[in-house]
């Protein structure tokens, strides 16, 4: 897979002392969708300031399709398309006036269709004589997003796009993040929702203490999160797990009171009726079972305590 | 270059410029018409004048200065830091521009408002008195040169400000005191000696000095000497920017 950002052992201390990045390595392939996940503060804002030229980094090096973004920033940046997180809109200007500007500004010659093809895209068409301060909050996002656009990056930062949105926004923001990848757009988003990263994203990285703790293709980590945990707790307690039931890899718990059985949910079959029989076949009576399901919650909250430990 | 960046810019804050075009050309007229009822008619029928000029055309290059400088700054401080404040200067950050091309559309944008109103206030003025330019040509350099080098004195106090009151301020403590005792409304040699030499120290002398010469063809300092300050003025100011974007110092951490 061709990659299109390339991070290198990028680190930043701010004035104050405070190390918002400490060393992250990353490559984002062309045309996926990543979402950066983190709790406030993990450094994600950073992480995506320092690509575009927001912030100057510490050390180490960022490049994008080659061009290092300090070095060859021209180039670099001309790739780059951000949406920041807050919503920074010059109040008295024009919709379209304002996106129009944006594409002069990244170098690029006039381009009216463009300009319309986007804001239809984007639903802001009829808002294009309004001034930015007459909009709501989402269709001032939309304006960013549209801005971002005007020049036709191939690499899309959203930083946190969907904060502070209401449920329908979200969604329509999500088909847009989803037309744009369509269209060959490489999309990096920052979120603290889990959801969102699972509703769009091809891979997930969790960021947090300013270090990169896993990025995983999204596939994988909805296995691990297929995983579903059925614990059945015993009238008896027992010393240790039944010959007949090894086949189970059963988990002897709560001093013996309860076993513990993890399965996957989109298996042909979950096993849990033969385990049922088994059991009562080996001579266990049971006093209840409950199942959980792990949750990419589950596996970020984890991360993200080791990462603090 | 990326000159589409520059045309951007200018542009843009150009249109801010046309949106309150009204107030932007009321507002000279009106302030130039009251100078010349106090000065020229009021205090200037007592005075007689000043190295064979009527008193009442000899402010007027001073007048034209007084304005063009403070438009200048306000406008360039303005223009810079006002995308600070809103939080828009990411785009100006995140964007393939270097400090020349922001320099050139934001300064450029200002200096162009600060000679408008220049030309403005020359043409009210000559509704009043009788005004006179022996070397037009100078004339239009000093006004460009001293349009150019207040605004990018502006962008640096814009970008140096971290709110609205530190944005008022040297123009309002430096600035304004140093033109009105520039020149602007009198001819140093009318001060006492050892004011003579003490205001020698005040840069904005040159500046009126040479101006007024373009006029008038008198000055009072050398009209060589204030071609160099204004130069060397000009010159300071873009070392400074030059060294603010290299280091990002106030705008990028």
């Amino acid at each position: 897979m061709e990659t299109i950002v390339e991070i290198r052992d990028l680190k930043k201390t701010y004035a104050g002392g405070f190390e918002a990045l400490k060393g992250v390595n990353l490559s984002i392939n062309k045309g996926e969708i990543l979402a950066l996940l983190g709790p406030n503060g993990a450094g994600k804002t950073t992480l995506i300031s320092t690509i575009c030229g927001i912030t100057n980094p510490g050390a180490g090096s960022v490049t994008v399709n080659g061009h290092d973004v300090v070095s060859a920033y021209r180039d670099a940046r001309r790739l780059i398309g951000l949406v920041p997180q807050e919503i920074n809109l010059e109040p008295f200007t024009r919709v379209k006036d304002t996106v129009a500007y944006s594409r002069g500004l990244f170098g690029k010659p006039k381009d009216d269709a463009l300009i319309e093809r986007i804001l239809r895209q984007l639903s802001l068409w009829d808002k294009r004589m309004s001034r930015t301060f007459e909009l709501s909050g989402g269709m001032k996002r939309r304006v960013l997003i549209a801005k971002a656009l005007s020049h036709e990056p191939e690499v899309l930062f959203l930083d946190e796009p969907t904060a502070g949105v209401d449920v329908e926004l979200r969604k329509d923001m999500w088909d847009v993040v989803a037309g744009l990848k369509a269209q060959g757009t490489t999309i990096i988003l920052t979120t603290h929702y889990i959801e969102e990263a699972e509703a769009i994203a091809d891979r997930v990285g969790v960021i947090n203490g300013g270090q990169l703790l896993l990025v995983e293709e999204k596939a994988a980590l909805m296995k691990r999160l297929g995983q579903k945990v059925l614990q059945i707790d015993l009238q008896t307690g027992i010393a240790q797990v039944p010959e007949a039931l090894s086949e189970y890899d059963l988990e002897l718990i709560e001093g013996g009171q309860a076993l513990r059985y993890s399965y996957d949910t989109r298996g042909e079959r979950t096993g849990i009726t033969q385990l049922l029989s088994d059991l009562s076949a080996v001579g266990l009576n049971l006093k209840d079972i409950q199942t959980e399901q792990t949750s990419l919650e589950d596996i970020f909250v984890g991360l993200v305590k080791e990462g603090a430990a | 270059m990326n000159w589409a960046a520059v045309n951007a810019m200018y542009m843009s804050e150009m249109t801010r410029f046309f949106r309150t075009i009204a107030q932007s050309f009321i507002s000279p007229v009106i302030s130039t018409s009251l100078y010349f009822v106090v000065f020229g008619a009021a205090i200037g029928s007592r005075i007689d004048q000043v190295e064979g000029v009527s008193y009442g055309a000899f402010i007027v290059p001073g007048l034209i200065m007084l304005s063009v400088m403070t438009q200048a700054i306000t406008n360039a401080s303005f223009g810079i830091y006002f995308p600070k404040f809103i939080g828009t200067i990411y785009e100006l950050l995140s964007a393939p521009v270097n400090f020349l091309e922001i320099v050139l559309g934001f300064v450029g944008a200002a200096a162009t408002k600060a000679l408008f109103i220049g030309l403005v206030i020359l043409g009210t003025a000559a509704l009043f008195v009788d005004v006179q330019i022996q070397h037009p040509f100078a004339m239009m350099t000093f006004l460009l040169l001293t349009c150019l080098s207040f605004a990018l004195f502006g962008f640096i106090i814009g970008i140096w400000a971290q709110n609205f009151e530190q944005l008022q301020l040297i123009p309002l403590l430096v600035v304004t005191p140093l033109v009105f005792l520039g020149g602007s409304f009198y001819s140093i040699s009318m001060l006492p000696p050892i004011w003579q030499k003490i205001t020698l120290f005040n840069p904005v002398v040159y500046l009126i000095s040479g101006f007024r010469w373009s006029f008038f063809g008198v000055a009072d300092v050398p009209i060589g000497l204030s071609l160099l300050a204004i130069a060397g003025f000009t010159a300071l100011c873009l070392g400074l920017i030059w060294w603010i974007f290299r280091t990002g110092w106030r705008i990028r951490n």
